[in-house]
């Protein structure tokens, strides 16, 4: 065990169980030496989120709402009430109702519209600001995003309107918790199957076309995912910020469907 | 039991922590065996895993019980 992050403390926000990419970088920051507080959103959530918590060697859980301010200060409080300060802070939030996440993103409600704007993109700035006060040396934040805020990805629509809000407060937050020596980065991750993609229309479909799609012929897994958590949250990553770097086996690059890959019908799955 | 029922009964049981002998074909997944909405989702995606087969939304909707999920997966899997 090496120890990247020894000596540094920090915030886990989203994770739900041992699929998430959450717990993908959770695991990997503990390993190399960190310490780490979690926070979940109601208890059918607090339930699965305490014996992770503890299988990484911590009893610091709390609840925390992230759409009502009120609710975010008061887990900030609980936190600030144990450490004084933190080095991290891991967002791995989103949220929308979900069956705008199927179909036409041309239908999409206003109400559905604001909740998943809210809770997937502004939560970042809200925690952010909350999370640089406990800052005084510096520190690191990272989010989890998807390439369908870049390019449109059937079904995701109303969330790839989101991510692109949350990838570019990526760039703005940065810029202006630069000055601080506190760095925000994103992590775009290709496909993966956890509970929160359960949401989404066809994702077995968009499973398999990244498998076969992407340069490196494969989906990737939330030990990927960690390991590149590891280097945006410790100081190997110390000159850089404001970047959204994919961890998608390179999809993101790619132009056209593979001359190997087969063609893939719905209904095979 | 068939072979499908009892590895159907091997992952309700290790997702749930209940006592095998609660998972009968007929226990409820909620009224039962005390699973809640998201516990649902996770036990349909390990089925998913496991048989390697797709269990629609609209599907799921329908698996109220355990021997709702080992007949969908009988019908199903490859």
């Amino acid at each position: 065990m090496s120890g990247l992050m020894k000596g540094k403390r920090g915030l886990i926000m989203g994770l739900a169980n041992d699929k998430s990419l959450a717990w993908g970088i959770a695991k990997q920051l503990r390993e190399h030496g960190a310490e780490l507080a979690f926070t979940y959103q109601g208890e059918a959530l607090a339930k699965r989120v305490r014996p992770l918590a503890e299988q990484l060697g911590s009893d610091f859980t709390f609840e925390c709402d992230v759409s009502t301010m009120d609710a975010l200060d008061d887990a900030f409080a609980t936190l600030r009430a144990r450490w004084d300060t933190i080095d991290f802070v891991v967002h791995a939030i989103g949220f929308s109702d979900k069956t705008e996440l199927r179909g036409k993103y041309v239908d999409t409600s206003l109400d559905n519209f604001l909740l998943t704007m809210n809770i997937s993109a502004y939560s970042l700035v809200a925690v952010a600001k909350r999370a640089a006060e406990m800052m005084p040396n510096g520190g690191a934040i990272l989010t989890l995003t998807y390439y369908g805020a870049e390019k449109v990805i059937p079904h995701y629509n109303v969330m790839g309107v989101a991510k692109a809000a949350l990838e570019t407060s990526v760039k703005y937050l940065a810029n202006d918790l630069g000055p601080r020596n506190i760095r925000v980065n994103a992590i775009s991750a290709g496909p993966i199957k956890t509970l929160a993609a359960s949401g989404i229309g066809d994702f077995r479909y968009i499973l398999k076309w990244n498998e076969y799609n992407s340069p490196l012929r494969r989906n990737v897994t939330i030990e990927d995912v960690g390991g590149s958590g590891l280097y945006f949250l410790s100081d190997l990553s110390s000159g850089v910020t404001g970047e959204t770097h994919h961890v998608d086996a390179g999809y993101h690059v790619v132009g056209m469907k593979q001359e190997d890959a087969p063609d893939i019908a719905l209904d095979q799955g | 039991m068939s072979d499908t029922a009892d590895r159907v009964q091997k992952i309700v049981v290790e997702h749930l922590g209940v006592e095998a002998d609660k998972v009968t074909q007929e226990a409820s997944f909620i009224d039962d065996l005390g699973a809640d909405s998201l516990d649902i989702v996770e036990l349909v995606m390990a089925f998913e895993e496991e048989f390697g087969v797709e269990i629609p939304d609209d599907a799921a909707e329908k698996i109220a019980t355990v021997g709702d999920a080992t007949k969908y997966i009988e019908e199903h899997k490859g």
